[in-house]
């Protein structure tokens, strides 16, 4: 057993832990936080595989960003934990059952049918250097100009559309 | 040396427990959680079959669902913030005005 795959193993259940704690906590700050150990273990797994800038996107996007995003409105409405309700009995059994087959099902069908050439891949130190942030750049901005710039008019819809959905109506405001 | 079957094996694993979730949660907060658990599952994924095909284009892929997961959950979050205005609530099972 190489020392890469005692850290893989070793990340891979704080990873899965962590979704677990998620899953499970009653309290959702909790779940947040959870969500955020979670997401820091996938970023050290794109560093594994050789792609330190999406690991850096990933820990202030996701990580930073997006869950203080979701920390701030869980806050906000004070909704962190939800009184117990009567719910359908059988649901919760089903979807566990339905999810283990999920589960079997996609890590089977992935791992006989959409096999790369290479079966193997080696975590590789250099590739987690300012090379790889430079081709990235280069291919951003000619191969994928395009996609590129149509993100960045999506990030403006959602901006508007965040505020015109959170504002209030003129006709509201002056009752 | 790590064979790529583990990572899709976790990836699956990560994507099982995000569906999860979405099945048995009833905060909406936390199904939306889940969601974002999904996509990461996915990123994952496509990280690992780039890496595997020494290629850029995964990452770039990666790099702009990270962009649409941003645009999603501040769309996402003021519809939620709306919904608790009006219900106070956030309790997906009571989100059934429509129900006939």
């Amino acid at each position: 057993m190489t020392i890469d795959l005692i850290l893989f193993l070793l990340l891979a259940l704080v990873a899965i832990a962590a979704a677990l704690g998620m899953l499970l906590s009653r309290n959702a700050v909790y779940s947040a936080l959870y969500l955020v150990l979670n997401f820091v273990t996938v970023a050290v797994f794109y560093l594994l595989l050789g792609a330190p800038f999406i690991a850096m996107a990933q820990v202030t996007v996701y990580a930073g960003a997006i869950m203080v995003l979701f920390l701030f409105v869980i806050m906000l409405l004070g909704a962190d934990e939800l009184p117990k309700a009567q719910v359908l009995p059988w649901q919760k059994p089903l979807a566990v059952v339905l999810a283990v087959l999920l589960a079997a099902e996609a890590t089977f069908l992935l791992v006989t049918k959409a096999r790369p050439a290479g079966d193997i891949l080696q975590p590789d130190v250099s590739a987690n250097t300012m090379d790889n942030l430079r081709q990235l750049g280069m291919s951003l901005f000619t191969d994928y100009l395009l996609p590129f710039e149509v993100v960045s008019i999506l990030l403006l819809v959602a901006m508007v559309g965040a505020i015109v959905l959170t504002k209030k109506e003129k006709a509201e405001r002056k009752k | 040396m790590i064979p790529i079957n583990y990572y899709i094996i976790l990836s699956a694993i990560l994507f099982t427990i995000g569906v999860t979730g979405v099945l048995v949660r009833r905060n909406a907060l936390i199904i939306f959680m889940s969601i974002e658990l999904m996509l990461n599952a996915a990123n994952l994924a496509i990280v690992a079959f780039s890496s595997v095909l020494e290629s850029f284009s995964g990452q770039i892929f990666v790099f702009f669902v990270i962009a649409v997961a941003a645009a999603e959950v501040a769309v996402g979050l003021a519809l939620i913030v709306e919904i608790f205005k009006s219900k106070r609530s956030i309790d997906v099972d009571q989100m059934s005005s429509l129900k006939g």
